[in-house]
């Protein structure tokens, strides 16, 4: 039987991977839009894990709210990005330096 | 009497602010007139002041005229003492400063700044009247200061000479040294005495015997010995006493009536009437008599032998000056205020003759004033030379003249005193006169007789001077010659300085000295077979021998001696020693503590530096801001880590 | 009708309306009018001052001419504005010194004028107002408001590196009030939420709270003062600034800080005043020998006068922190007023001495356009008359009795003496230090041989440049021979301070 620390677990490990994913990834800025969605995906699994156990529907409903806002983000997100490349002519994460002191 | 004190001390005021202020409208003609004017009315008046007090008997008059501020419960008042010694002062100044006023208009005919002159040496009138009229230390520092601001003001009078704006910064700053130990002297009598006021000081003193001041810890001072010494550095100073003495010589460099005036009969003599004044509370202290009895025999003898080499005429007038005022201050040590005031009064006189008689001298040569250049000059300025002559007597002290009751009287009163020290004052005093006879009359030799060293050009021009130049010489002159007769008796011997001046019975020399007096001939008779007359005389024949007859042989001397020859020369290396540890020290120490003190520590690492620091941290600081997303992402993680571990911490702990 | 109006309101708000319309009036008109309705406002503000004068009672030590006006109510913050003593002799120096800058500045100011002598009358009224404030805040307003014409005058009419020093300048002061406003918010609460200076006079504290007040304090007035070592902006911000700054700065910012003193750190923490008074003389004497000496190393005129006035600053300081002293050793407190009393002329005679000197060098520097000394030397063969009023400043500037640069020295050497014979013996040492630089100075530009072709073509003072230097050297004169009416205008009120510092304030 899964328990609740499975789940828990679960979303940990998502939510590392996403982590090592954005600090460790140089090359692609797509890559770490794909780890921040990472990311809420391991928060959601956690929402509804915690709902199940707890049999409070609430948290479920806050995992579609996030979805929503996740997929309005990768829009916004993939939208910046066209732009980015159109004037730089590039997505390596390196060479994106501009606020540096 | 406060009405006639104020004409005397206001109207030479009066005449120094127009002539000064408004010097064009009033003309050459306009401020010599007014001043002279004024002047001789200050003179008349402290003649009748004189005559009231000292003849007339009438009591002497203390009164202020207006509280200058009142501070700390303690009111400083401006207002005039006027008794026997004041009054004395009040007709020397007065007097003397009247002929150097008529002199000046002869001296300084063709001088551009002809009203300035006489608008600064009324002011000095002003100042030095203001001085000896004091009935408290306020005014009398005031007096003091003011008087020596003219001094410096008339030193530099020829402002474009390099000498002479170097003499008069030096003149002030060596004046300054004296004041600082003046003020020091005041300071300390406000505050053990709560007054300024003689009378009032002067009464309690007597009181404070007992008291002791500790300036170093564990080490306690008698209360009157710090006060007087500090109030003598002050005299020091003024009346130019080593080593406080370097600035008189190169006052000469002031015009020659100013000379006469200030650097002779005068200013330099505030100091002795200073001590002279506070003779109630230098009585009560042997050691500060006993170190002014030093310092006075030191500056007699040494100072004396300094004239002995020098070859600017007025420059040996002034050393000359600088000895005369020794056996002053010597006088003073010795307890004999009257003999002090007496030579000075002479002194003054005479003193003030042979300047005039020197500037008379220098006009003559059109502004030559080395005596190598000069000799045989009897033939074309005989009254000069009469009046020079007589001034030289009275200054080696011959007998008759005003000098030699002075001088004698104080020679006798060192040798009749117990003050510790008062042996080498008395020989110092009595070798002074040796060499004051020597380069006295080797003044009056090279300049007056023997061969005439003219170039052609200068012998055609001599001539002797115009009456306002020889006028007040000749006034002078009568002075120098009776004044001593006259004076001695009431003076010295009798009750002239009432109660003015108050001596110790145990230190009272001159009355000592007195019980062998029997008039003024017998005083004369008496002289003659004295010491100080045989060295005298001695002092003559030499000069005469060595300037008149083998004028080989003082080059000969110096040759063989050179060494003394040439720290004689140098005068002890006072001048050079000064230039080089005093001024040059303060200087140094000016751009030490300006290029490290605040140059470097205060503003190179405190204030620069913490803006260097905020600087050079903000550069390292920028590093952290790489621009890199993951950079930040992984600081925000750090973050959150850190939160949620306090946070664990404060939940679980 | 007179005797109703505000008249110290109207001493703080004319000059600063004024001001304002000469500013914002003065773009419209010619140069010349700006220059008449500056001297207009001055003179009109210096009148009201005088004003105050007449009808100032000097046996009263309160505060007279008071005004009460609820200004932040929620925090019980007054418009409260009144004068003292203390007060009264600072604000005519204030206001005569400004009709002074606006006649130094006629024709020697060409660029932008209107800002120029605006800047000077408003900066004029938030003096005043820093005088006579009674509420904390108030005074907190003006001291800080004040820095800001400050700032511009020097900052765009400064010399060539203007910018390093109103940085300079403006870092110093406002660190120091910083820590003054920490100190006020920290008496406001422990007057249970008053800002009234009586107030906080009257509150009593604990040995460490007041020694944290006066050190607080002491950052603040310090650096105003200037005390060694907060005083290298001074010299900086003489040399950069224009004439009228050099002036006003000498003349009466430099008091603030005296002022500061008297009216805050002494008696609000006269306990912890008398625990530090070692540390106060100790840095007094050695602005007064150490800036002394350094004041002989300088090659700049203004930075030397500058310097000079550290020098002098320090005898106030020393006078207002040797009662205690002399408190320790006599047990009495009458005596302790003359020093405070010394300090105070010092003071308003520095005022007028610094200033005069200043413009003197401004005198030179219209027609030569150097400050350093080595450019100058023989001044005395062209212009003769300027030669003599900065001869008779220089005297005064080196203590000569018979000028008012004596009486403070004076009375302060004459009270640290009652406390050491050594405090006496170093603060007596600015006699020959003083005339030393002073004259050397003098020396070195007036006297001697014409050097070089700018001094030879020198023109003597004009009416408006002889006018300002007899302005000033009447009251240095009278100052000087007749000191007793400054004297009598301050006594009841210090006093009144003497008695507050006699009395300890630990509960």
């Amino acid at each position: 039987m899964l328990s609740l620390a499975h789940f828990l677990l679960l979303g940990a490990a998502l939510f590392c991977l996403s982590v090592a994913g954005i600090f460790i990834n140089r090359k692609n800025v797509i890559v770490l839009l794909m780890c921040i969605e990472l990311m809420l995906l391991a928060v959601n699994m956690n929402f509804i894990a915690f709902s199940h156990f707890n049999g409070d529907i609430a948290g479920q409903v806050f995992v579609f709210f996030i979805l929503t806002v996740a997929a309005a983000e990768a829009a916004i997100g993939l939208a910046i990005l066209v732009v980015l490349f159109r004037n730089r002519n590039s997505i390596n994460v390196e060479d994106l330096d501009s606020m540096s002191g | 009497m406060q009405n006639l004190c104020l004409m005397i001390v206001l109207a030479p005021l009066f005449g120094a602010i127009v002539t000064g202020l408004f010097g064009r409208t009033v003309g050459r003609s306009g401020a010599h007139w007014l001043t002279i004017i004024a002047v001789g009315v200050s003179f008349f008046l402290s003649v009748v002041v004189f005559w009231r007090i000292v003849i007339g008997g009438e009591p002497s008059y203390n009164a202020n005229l207006y509280t200058w501020l009142e501070s700390g419960g303690i009111p400083f008042q401006i207002g005039f003492l006027i008794d026997e010694l004041s009054a004395t002062m009040m007709v020397v100044v007065t007097f003397v400063s009247w002929m150097v006023h008529i002199y000046t208009v002869g001296y300084m005919h063709d001088d551009p700044g002809y009203q300035r002159f006489f608008s600064y040496i009324s002011l000095f009138t002003f100042s030095m009247l203001m001085l000896v009229m004091a009935n408290n230390f306020l005014q009398l520092f005031f007096g003091w200061e003011a008087v020596g601001l003219v001094s410096y003001l008339l030193i530099g009078f020829w402002y474009t000479r390099d000498t002479a704006i170097y003499a008069n910064l030096k003149a002030f700053l060596v004046n300054r040294v004296g004041d600082f130990g003046f003020l020091l002297g005041i300071a300390a009598v406000l505050m053990y005495f709560s007054s300024l006021d003689y009378a009032e000081v002067f009464d309690i003193a007597s009181d404070m015997t007992g008291v002791t001041i500790s300036i170093w810890s564990g080490q306690d001072w008698s209360l009157m010995t710090v006060i007087c010494l500090l109030l003598f550095v002050g005299a020091m100073g003024k009346s130019a006493q080593v080593p406080l003495h370097v600035w008189l010589p190169d006052s000469m460099e002031g015009p020659t009536p100013i000379s006469a005036l200030i650097h002779a009969a005068t200013m330099v003599t505030a100091g002795i009437f200073m001590v002279a004044r506070m003779s109630p509370l230098f009585e009560l202290s042997t050691t500060a008599l006993s170190v002014v009895l030093v310092i006075g025999a030191i500056t007699a003898f040494f100072m004396g032998l300094l004239g002995l080499v020098q070859n600017d005429i007025k420059r040996v007038v002034a050393y000359s000056t600088l000895s005369q005022l020794g056996y002053m201050t010597v006088a003073l040590g010795a307890s004999a205020y009257s003999a002090a005031i007496f030579h000075l009064m002479t002194h003054a006189f005479f003193k003030a003759l042979l300047f005039l008689a020197a500037g008379s001298v220098i006009i003559g040569m059109h502004h030559e004033q080395d005596m190598r250049k000069m000799g045989g000059l009897r033939k074309y300025m005989p009254i000069t030379w009469i009046t020079c002559l007589i001034g030289s007597f009275a200054l080696i002290g011959f007998p008759g003249t005003a000098g030699f009751f002075s001088k004698d009287a104080i020679i006798e009163a060192v040798h009749a005193s117990t003050t510790p020290g008062a042996t080498l004052g008395y020989l110092a005093c009595l070798f002074g006169v040796f060499i004051t006879a020597l380069y006295s009359f080797r003044l009056v030799f090279l300049v007056f007789h023997g061969e005439s060293r003219m170039d052609e050009d200068t012998a055609s021009h001599v001539h002797e001077t115009p009456a306002v130049v020889w006028g007040p010489l000749v006034a002078l002159a009568i002075p120098s010659v009776i004044i001593g007769a006259i004076a001695i008796e009431p003076m010295l011997f009798g009750d002239y300085f009432g109660s003015s001046i108050y001596v110790d019975p145990e230190n009272d020399v001159l009355a000592r000295v007195g019980e062998d007096y029997h008039g003024v001939l017998g005083f004369i008779w008496h002289g003659i077979w004295q010491k100080p007359f045989w060295f005298a005389t001695a002092g003559v024949v030499v000069a005469w021998y060595c300037y008149l007859r083998r004028p080989d042989i003082p080059r000969r001397i110096a040759e063989r001696t050179s060494l003394v020859h040439r720290m004689l020369v140098n005068k002890y290396g006072f001048d050079v020693f000064n230039d080089w540890f005093f001024a040059g020290g303060a200087r140094g120490t000016g751009r030490l503590l300006w290029q490290i003190g605040d140059v470097g520590l205060i503003d190179g690492i405190v204030v620069n530096g913490s803006a260097k620091f905020v600087g050079w941290w903000s550069g390292v600081l920028r590093h952290i801001q790489s621009g890199y997303l993951y950079h930040y992402a992984f600081a925000m993680i750090l973050g959150l880590l850190a939160l949620l571990a306090v946070f664990v911490h404060r939940v679980a702990g | 009708m007179l005797a109703d109006l505000p008249l110290l309101s109207l001493c703080v708000w004319v000059p600063i309306i004024g001001g304002l319309w000469v500013i914002f009036a003065g773009s419209r008109v010619p140069a010349y009018a700006v220059r008449n309705d500056a001297l207009f406002i001055s003179m009109l503000s210096f009148g009201l001052t005088l004003l105050l004068w007449r009808d100032f009672d000097n046996g009263v030590a309160a505060m007279q001419f008071t005004e009460k006006l609820n200004w932040i109510a929620p925090f019980d913050i007054f418009y409260h504005i009144g004068i003292d003593g203390i007060a009264l002799p600072l604000i005519l120096l204030t206001s005569f010194t400004t009709v002074l800058i606006v006649l130094a500045a006629w024709e020697v100011i060409t660029d932008r004028i209107n800002q120029y002598m605006g800047a000077f009358l408003i900066l004029e009224g938030l003096m005043i107002g820093v005088f006579s404030a009674l509420d904390a805040v108030l005074f907190y307003v003006f001291w800080e408001a004040m820095l800001i014409p400050m700032f511009l005058i020097i900052g765009i009419w400064g010399g060539p590196r203007r910018v390093y020093a109103t940085i300079k300048f403006f870092l110093y002061t406002f660190l120091g009030s910083v820590f003054m406003l920490v100190a006020l918010l920290y008496l406001y609460q422990q007057t249970n939420g008053s800002f009234a200076i009586s107030d906080m006079h009257a509150v009593l504290l604990s040995l460490p709270q007041q020694k944290w007040i006066f050190v607080a304090f002491l950052l603040a007035f310090a650096v105003k003062v200037p005390m060694w070592p907060v005083h290298t902006w001074l010299p900086d911000a003489h040399v950069e600034a224009p004439t009228g700054g050099s002036v006003v700065l000498a003349a009466v910012m430099l008091k603030m800080g005296g002022y500061g003193f008297v009216r805050f750190s002494l008696p609000i923490a006269p306990d912890a005043a008398a625990s530090l008074n070692g540390l106060m003389i100790g840095l007094s004497l050695i602005a007064i020998v150490y800036i002394g000496f350094v004041a002989l190393a300088q090659e700049d005129m203004k930075k030397l006068i500058a310097y000079s006035s550290i020098s002098h600053m320090g005898f106030v300081t020393l006078g207002f922190f040797v009662c205690f002293q002399i408190f320790a050793k006599t047990g009495n407190w009458t005596d302790a007023a003359m020093g405070i009393e010394g300090g105070m002329v010092q003071m308003i005679s520095h005022g007028f001495i610094s200033a005069a000197l200043f413009l003197c060098v401004g005198v030179m520097y219209d027609r030569v356009h150097s400050r350093q000394i080595g450019d100058y030397g023989g001044v005395v063969n062209t212009m003769p008359k300027f030669a003599a009023f900065m001869m008779l400043f220089a005297m005064a500037n080196a203590g000569l009795p018979g000028t008012s640069g004596f009486v403070g020295e004076f009375l302060v050497i004459l009270s640290a003496f009652k406390a050491s014979f050594w405090f006496a013996f170093f603060a007596a040492t600015t006699l020959i230090l003083g005339a030393a630089y002073t004259l050397w100075m003098y020396k070195r530009v007036i006297f001697g041989e014409i050097t070089n072709a700018a001094v030879k073509s020198l023109e003597d003072i004009s009416t408006r440049e002889h006018t300002i230097l007899l302005a000033l050297a009447i009251p240095v004169l009278i100052l000087g021979v007749w000191p007793a009416p400054l004297l009598d205008m301050m006594h009841a009120t210090i006093a009144q301070l003497v008695e507050q510092l006699a009395n300890s304030k630990l509960p």
